[in-house]
């Protein structure tokens, strides 16, 4: 008798208590999978100088770094070092730099390769300059000397 | 009576914690957008190059010492009033243009300067060459770059406000979102052929 007069149960909810579960998933999916292209400094971080027009580089696949600062080392001695990849170089080097990105890339986007220089703003124009005439031998024409973007106050 | 059950907690908002933790830290995370001062610079030149004659009145010299002082025509100057020089030289427009292809480009005629004989012709003439010593600062280089470049800007935003009502920047913002846009192109290409960005970088004094 009670078997058939009993009342209908409602719907039990949908458990929704593995769906954080799903979003963490999810979160350490892409957490895992992305690749932040991180060079270790051999130098101390650059303060990169401040300026209004600058440009946004472009296609960064196509952008090799040089990084000219002080040593972090200090058995390096004083003065302005040059890191290409992770390894403190002398201008020399910057040609077979140039050369070995190149090497990665196809022909048809040389042309479309940069170079941008982090310099500290302490460095020396002498340094810089250096890099820039082994960039202008090997070919390497176009380059992006990194700066903050600073905002002006309107005047 | 029967015993009460313990009801479950609703684990439903977890899902919105999570969330509401992701969103926060996608927007509160910054990558380094990487941007800088662009250049190009000169090819190398074949070893029997001869440098072509250029009119004294054609350059405009910047000089910066060791001490980070800067000489601009041969006089000292302050970095706040480089912009203002370097405008007025480049839109000058006292003489003749180019001659580009074979065609004279003639005189500038929207240009706003003086049109004084003894600074530059016309903007397409007009040279800047910055000289550095060795032991400048990168800081303060850079710094003189930017007004430079700051002076240009103002140069190319003006003639597009007046040809075609908008800033050269928005123009090129605009470009570069519809690079298809044949009409754009050309707008783009005249004002930066009007106003081209000469800036050579002299071989730096050493004293050592």
């Amino acid at each position: 008798m009670s078997k058939f007069g009993k009342k209908k149960k409602p719907m039990p909810a949908v458990n929704t208590a593995s769906l954080p579960d799903i979003v963490f998933m999810l979160l350490f999916f892409f957490m895992v999978t992305t690749v932040m292209r991180e060079t270790d400094l051999k130098i101390e971080n650059p303060t990169l100088p401040n300026a209004t027009e600058v440009k946004k580089l472009e296609h960064k696949s196509l952008v090799s770094t040089i990084y000219v600062g002080k040593a972090k080392d200090k058995k390096l001695g004083a003065g302005d070092k040059i890191q290409l990849n992770d390894k403190i170089a002398s201008p020399d080097d910057v040609t077979a730099f140039i050369l070995n990105e190149r090497s990665q890339r196809s022909e048809a986007e040389h042309p479309y390769m940069t170079t941008s220089i982090k310099a500290d703003v302490e460095s020396s124009v002498g340094t810089i300059t250096d890099i820039k005439l082994k960039l202008r031998d090997v070919g390497a024409l176009k380059l992006s000397l990194s700066s903050r973007k600073l905002t002006e106050v309107k005047q | 009576m029967a015993r009460r059950e313990t009801p479950e907690i609703n684990a439903g908002s977890m899902a919105d914690i999570a969330f509401l933790l992701l969103i926060f830290f996608l927007v509160t995370t910054t990558m380094d957008v990487d941007s800088g001062i662009s250049k190009k610079l000169s090819e190398k030149p074949p070893k029997d190059y001869v440098p072509p004659v250029i009119k004294e009145k054609n350059i405009f010299e910047v000089n910066i010492n060791r001490n980070n002082e800067m000489l601009v025509e041969g006089e000292t100057m302050q970095l706040e009033d480089l912009k203002e020089a370097t405008i007025k030289f480049i839109d000058n427009g006292g003489g003749e243009g180019k001659v580009v292809d074979g065609v004279s480009t003639g005189p500038c005629d929207y240009c706003q300067g003086a049109r004084s004989q003894t600074s530059s012709d016309h903007p397409n003439k007009a040279i800047i060459s910055v000289q550095s010593d060795r032991g400048t600062e990168y800081g303060m280089y850079i710094k003189v770059q930017n007004e430079l470049l700051k002076a240009y800007t103002v140069l190319r935003n003006r003639l597009a406000l007046e040809k075609y009502n908008v800033s050269y920047n928005e123009l090129e913002d605009s470009y570069k979102k519809d690079s298809k846009n044949e009409e754009l192109k050309k707008k783009v290409e005249f004002v930066k052929a009007s106003y081209p960005q000469i800036i050579s970088d002299a071989e730096p004094t050493s004293v050592n």
